[in-house]
């Protein structure tokens, strides 16, 4: 009895703190930049759910730093609004600076500095950091070593900027690129600590161009290209648009694509790059499509060089959708 | 019941929101970095203690300088005094933060609570403590080997030693805010060489060839020195002049700074 009493207590205060809680952590409405009069985002619109993990992806060069490097409060948008935690990036930069935590692509760590002595510094900055010594460990560093941040390696900087984007207690995390540079090892770690984080409610917006990041860590997933948004959703509806089949297969270029767009449950053919073609169907057509397709390569004497069945990945998806490969 | 129940569950279920440390803290923890950055770098110590000291010693110790009245360390001590303080502004902040610059360090900087006033303060305090070290250390081999004794105007000096480290700690930030890491390094060392050679800290400018004393006499360097050197000798006149071309400098050097300097 008492305990109900209680329970509902809590979740009228859930309800008191709705209005908060219901509001967006990040909206970014028809913003556009441009450098030297080229434009680099155009007209991107989007919003994060606080306690989302939120994945932007795209080729380098697609627009994804300007826009985090905006929301972090660097620039400012020619056009369009936004908005982060409800605050202006630049004008309520002194209130939004204690909330967010940051991890740029470049590390910016002192050279010269121990790994401990950079994160005790930043520790300084904050009413209530937290303690150096375990958030060292936690991404994976020797708290006591010796060696300054100019010798640690790719991998090492990029997880001690991670714990120098941790240890003021974000409320809202901006990963630009978190994992570039990290062994599988160290990914993988890295990966973990993202997910402990959501746990705990903090919002993320992370970029990466790595397929399998995106489909693992986020919620949600936005595809940018050039500027633009070209796809919004979870990972699972990204990717089974198509009902998850795709057959992806390797033989001479040049064939004739609607022939095979014509073959029975095939629903979309395509040459991808010379000699690289992707069939799309339904999954239940797929064992008579194989049959099908080797059928009709057999009678026109084409062989074959590889053959993949599958589920539509993101990066199929990102081909796809760009008309591109994912660049690197 | 209800609110006593109410304020259990929202005081767990709500964290205090993440907080900036007061400010005047914020500047206490970079200023500690400053500090250990300087100690590790060194090339700082070298620069900005051990060559004044050198150039001080050597000179004072050869008796080579053709100095027209007074005895040598009277004339030596404020030309090196000057030149420590450019050393400390000019070369070593200047050089440390364009660096700091190209490392993405300002950048990363921008996304915490600190403010940039609070990073000015902390690196303009770390500077100043350095410049106490230097005067302490210069002033004491004069006063315990050379006989110097301080006669002239002790707050004058100080005003011009204020004014010739804003000056020069100016200088190097404008480099550091808008040349590359590599030619700032470059140009600052340039610059600290000449006004060793045209600053009037050790050669008197009355020995240099006419057009390049008097191209020398407008430059914050010799004006900085002459001042230096009138507010720390008995009965000399007041420097209006050179005090005047300094200030000219410091506004001048001041304005381009603000307006030139670029966090990334």
């Amino acid at each position: 009895m008492m305990s109900a009493h209680a329970q509902t207590a809590g979740r009228m205060v859930d309800l008191a703190a709705l209005p908060e809680g219901a509001e967006a952590a990040i909206v970014v409405d028809r913003f556009c930049k441009s450098y030297n009069g080229r434009r680099v985002v155009d007209e991107l619109s989007f919003s994060v759910r606080r306690g989302e993990v939120f994945a932007l992806l795209g080729p380098n060069g697609a627009g994804k730093t300007t826009t985090v490097e905006t929301l972090e409060g660097y620039r400012r948008p020619d056009g369009g609004s936004v908005r982060v935690l409800g605050l202006d990036p630049i004008r309520d930069a002194a209130r939004l600076k204690p909330l967010i935590g940051v991890m740029l692509q470049q590390d910016g760590l002192y050279p010269m500095l121990r790994p401990r002595e950079v994160l005790r510094l930043f520790a300084g900055y904050y009413r209530q950091p937290q303690p150096i010594d375990q958030l060292l460990e936690r991404v994976g560093i020797d708290p006591g070593t010796k060696t300054i941040c100019r010798r640690l390696s790719g991998g090492q900087k990029r997880r001690l900027a991670l714990a120098l984007a941790l240890v003021g207690n974000p409320q809202l995390l901006f990963l630009d690129e978190p994992t570039a540079g990290m062994d599988p090892q160290a990914r993988l770690a890295t990966w973990e600590i993202i997910r402990d984080l959501k746990a705990q409610g903090v919002t993320i917006l992370l970029t990466t161009h790595l397929m399998d990041e995106a489909e693992r860590l986020a919620d949600r997933v936005a595809i940018i290209d050039h500027g633009r948004l070209i796809a919004l959703d979870t990972p699972d509806r990204l990717t089974g648009v198509d009902s998850a089949t795709v057959v992806r297969f390797v033989a001479p270029a040049g064939l004739d694509s609607r022939a095979l767009a014509a073959l029975p449950g095939v629903q979309r053919a395509e040459e991808v790059r010379p000699g690289s073609y992707l069939l799309e169907t339904a999954p239940q057509s797929m064992p008579a499509v194989l049959a099908d397709l080797t059928a009709w390569l057999r009678d026109r004497g084409i062989t074959l060089t590889e053959l993949r069945v599958g589920h539509g990945s993101l990066e199929e998806l990102f081909l796809r959708l760009t008309g591109s490969e994912m660049r690197e | 019941m209800t609110t006593i129940a109410n304020t259990g569950q929202s005081g767990r279920a709500q964290p205090q929101p993440a907080q900036a440390a007061p400010f005047l803290r914020q500047v206490g923890a970079q200023f500690k970095a400053e500090l250990l950055l300087t100690s590790r770098r060194g090339e700082n110590i070298l620069v900005t203690l051990i060559l004044p000291v050198i150039l001080l010693v050597f000179f004072a110790s050869l008796k080579i300088i053709p100095v027209s009245a007074g005895s040598v360390i009277n004339f030596l001590l404020p030309g090196i005094l000057a030149l420590a303080i450019m050393a400390s502004g000019m070369v070593h902040l200047g050089i440390s933060t364009a660096y700091e610059r190209y490392y993405g360090v300002l950048k990363r900087l921008g996304a915490t609570p600190l403010p940039r006033s609070g990073l000015i303060a902390a690196k303009i305090v770390a500077v100043l403590l350095l410049e106490v070290l230097q005067v302490v250390l210069l002033v004491g081999i004069a006063l315990l080997f050379y006989g110097w004794r301080p006669v002239g105007s002790p707050g004058l000096a100080i005003l011009v030693l204020a004014l010739g480290t804003i000056t020069f700690a100016a200088l190097g930030l404008a480099m550091a805010g808008s040349l590359r890491a590599e030619t700032t390094l470059a140009v600052a060392n340039g610059l600290y060489l000449l006004f060793l050679l045209i600053g009037g800290g050790i050669l008197p400018l009355d020995h240099l060839p006419a057009p390049l004393a008097a191209l020398a006499q407008y430059l914050p360097a010799a004006a900085f020195t002459q001042s230096l050197q009138a507010a720390l000798t008995a009965g000399a006149p007041f420097p209006g002049a050179a005090l005047l071309t300094l200030l000219v400098w410091m506004i001048l050097i001041l304005a381009v700074a603000i307006r030139t300097f670029r966090w990334e």
